[in-house]
């Protein structure tokens, strides 16, 4: 197969140039890592909330251990390095006040699902992490979001379990978030929501074994969902990136996407070439003290101008 | 398998792409229960939700109960309406305002929590709650009494879906429509016998509702017949069927027309009523027999068998013999405490009994109309009892047939 070159036109209106090699594999031109916007798209606005009062305080999930303590100061490099790394990539990071006896307040992907300027806050399955929805919702209302609240019998924990890739809400179930309030939410927004059973409690929340790209491509990490799961998001999602079992119990899916970067934890060889291949560059941040209390880099941020994958963002940008 | 312990659930959103309604289907199978999808609105848009709500049956309540468990958490959401609402009957005779009306279809109630079979299901009644609020039965309107719990409005109320209750009898699915005179009758005939036999073999009971025209047409000893070989146990009739039957016994005539030779007989028109004023002065059919007065015929088997039948009154009886119920309501409730047990109805060539039984019946008892007019059998669908079929075909040729296809089944036995 020849060398060759060509543009791509991708759904964020990004030219981006992909080489294949005469082997036939894919590489993205490092040239264009800034990238040339058509037409400018507003900067991409990350929360989150620095680890200081972080720690393994109690069990909610099968990674969390009490005796195995994370380390603070480890805690508080890894975090930093996943923040320069956004900030790097042209990121405006937002930052949210610790707060004490809240250690998980460090996960800003559960706070809540953003769509527009409406933030739909959580309601939490735990009531450890229901205490953090009065600080996330004060920080929305101050920073100009309509603050919506899901009906008080339903559980629903944000942007760790609905995701958009395309115009579909994709929605983690049956652990935390329950099939219902997708539904629910769905219908709120007026958007198709396919909820899909995480069958695996190591992988409790969608983002930890879901991770759209863009509208149609995403990694994920098939053993999480069952045969039907799994046909579903083989049918939605068009070109898929699975994920082997060791990069995504290293929560490789839990990464992060600004434009044609993926940012995600260490050790994920297989899953970094894989994105290479699709065009994209990956960074690796070492997140491992968040990986004791089964967070990494998608749980540590919430994206507040809508994913990259987001459908409907791009409906705000073209009105 | 009657699966009777029943659950509505529903499922709303984007049920079909996500595959959730396949997998809680899939999930009531795989768990020994069964689904039956009441409504089902498909959204014609990818943005557009779905709704289903889902009937599933299960064999205990322990098995209903782990069919729930496990469908729930993918949204299949039970349905949980208060219980019915129940008013004190204000007066003797009469509902009160707002009384809930039944239909023939097997109907439940809900009671402190608990589905509750009604009893006695029977179209155009009311509801009766008994005073414990444990129990529930149909009752007419004359029979109510002032104080009577009845329940009003739709509220914790429900009938199970007439499909469902096809499904689960798999009699008649031979007949596309129901009632035709261009029919092959042998087939229907054949189906007829055997659902007959399916009853007796239930240990239900198969109920014949006759009219004179059986006898006019010379059928009376194949009825006889069929009685005698236990295939008729319980017998509804009029004034005019007993009385004709008795007449051929005692004259060999029916409306004074000889049977053996179809010709009108000398005085033959005194005959019917000559034997009305026999029975009349022996005091009954039954001692009729007993004297060996009245010695063939329906009539006679059914006392000698000691069938059970009602014959009811007409405003233009002659007589009438001693056992015809004059009291129209008092003949009513005497057919009621015949029909529990019930498996099968055959009504021959009657067109008010054949109604005023359909109106009796529960649906899920199945019932062969054979009139010579399809009129008749219309008039009985018209009036909501849908689960019968029929053979247009005069009564003798019919009944011949019959004993005929039960006979040969026999041998074939």
């Amino acid at each position: 197969m020849p060398s060759r070159s060509y543009a791509l036109w991708l759904p964020n209106w990004r030219l981006e140039t992909v080489r294949t090699n005469p082997a036939g594999k894919m590489s993205v031109s490092r040239g264009y890592s800034q990238p040339m916007v058509l037409p400018a798209m507003p900067q991409p606005r990350i929360l989150m909330c620095p680890p200081d009062h972080y720690g393994i305080e109690y069990e909610i999930n099968p990674w969390m251990n009490r005796s195995l303590g994370a380390v603070r100061e480890l805690a508080f490099r890894q975090w930093k390095n996943l923040r320069d790394a956004l900030v790097s990539l042209g990121v405006q990071v937002e930052t949210l006040t610790p707060q004490p006896g809240l250690p998980d307040l460090v996960f800003t992907a559960n706070a809540g699902l953003v769509f527009h300027s409406t933030f739909l806050s959580s309601r939490f399955r735990h009531e450890v992490r229901a205490r953090e929805s009065p600080y996330f919702e004060a920080w929305f209302a101050e920073h100009g979001f309509t603050v919506e609240h899901l009906p008080e019998n339903m559980y629903h924990e944000g942007a760790g379990d609905a995701l958009f890739c395309g115009d579909t809400l994709f929605a983690g179930y049956r652990t935390r978030s329950d099939a219902t309030a997708h539904q629910w939410v769905g219908q709120q927004l007026g958007v198709r929501v396919l909820p899909l059973e995480l069958v695996n409690p190591r992988f409790y929340h969608l983002d930890t074994c879901f991770c759209p790209l863009a509208a149609g491509e995403a990694l994920f990490y098939p053993d999480a969902f069952d045969a039907y799961g799994q046909r579903v998001v083989q049918t939605h999602v068009p070109k898929l990136i699975a994920v082997n079992e060791a990069e995504a119990f290293r929560f490789g899916c839990n990464a992060v996407v600004v434009g044609k970067t993926v940012v995600h934890n260490s050790r994920c060889p297989e899953m970094a070439a894989s994105l290479a291949a699709a065009g994209y560059r990956s960074i690796e941040v070492e997140l491992d003290e968040f990986l004791k209390a089964g967070g990494s880099a998608k749980c540590l941020t919430l994206r507040l101008d809508g994913e990259e994958a987001a459908g409907w963002k791009y409906t705000t940008a073209a009105a | 398998m009657s699966a009777p312990f029943v659950e509505q659930v529903e499922m709303s959103g984007h049920i079909v792409d996500s595959l959730l309604l396949p997998k809680v289907l899939d999930a009531i199978l795989s768990r020994g229960g069964r689904y039956h999808i009441v409504t089902f609105q498909i959204g014609e848009r990818q943005d557009d939700t779905s709704y289903a709500r889902i009937e599933v049956r299960a064999e205990t309540a322990e098995q209903l109960e782990a069919i729930l468990a496990e469908i729930h958490p993918h949204g299949a959401v039970a349905i949980h309406p208060a219980d019915c609402t129940t008013v004190p009957a204000d007066m003797d005779g009469a509902f009160p305002d707002g009384f809930y009306c039944t239909t023939n279809f097997r109907t439940q109630v809900r009671l402190k929590g608990e589905w509750i079979e009604v009893e006695d299901q029977e179209m155009d009644c009311g509801i009766l709650v008994d005073a414990e609020g444990t129990s529930a039965r149909c009752i007419p309107m004359v029979a109510v009494k002032t104080g009577d719990r009845i329940v009003v409005g739709r509220q914790g109320t429900r009938v199970l879906p007439p499909e469902a209750e096809l499904r689960k009898h798999e009699l008649f699915e031979f007949m596309a429509s129901p009632v035709s005179s261009e029919r092959p009758k042998a087939v229907s005939v054949r189906e007829i016998a055997h659902a007959m036999k399916r009853t007796r073999a239930a240990g239900e009971k198969v109920l014949a509702v006759l009219g004179p025209a059986v006898v006019h047409t010379g059928g009376s000893e194949l009825v006889a017949k069929l009685v005698r070989d236990g295939f008729i146990n319980v017998l509804f009739a009029g004034n005019a069927l007993a009385t004709h039957d008795i007449e051929q016994a005692f004259y060999g005539t029916s409306l004074g027309v000889s049977l053996d030779k179809g010709l009108p007989t000398d005085e033959g028109h005194e005959h019917h009523l000559r034997t009305i004023n026999t029975i009349r002065r022996l005091g009954s059919i039954r001692r009729a027999v007993e004297i060996g007065k009245l010695t063939s015929g329906i009539m006679y088997e059914c006392v000698r068998k000691e069938i059970p039948m009602v014959l009811a009154g007409s405003i233009r009886d002659d007589g009438p013999l001693p056992e015809v119920i004059t009291n129209t309501l008092e003949a009513q409730d005497a057919m009621r405490r015949l029909i529990p047990g019930v498996g099968f109805c055959l009504m021959v060539a009657t067109t008010l009994h054949s109604v005023a039984v359909g109106n009796l019946l529960p649906a899920w008892v199945k019932v062969a109309c054979i009139d010579i007019n399809p009129a008749t059998v219309t008039k009985l669908m018209d009036r909501g009892s849908t689960q019968t079929v029929g053979i247009v075909s005069d009564a003798e040729p019919f009944l011949r047939s019959l004993v005929a296809e039960l006979e040969a089944g026999n041998s074939s036995n």
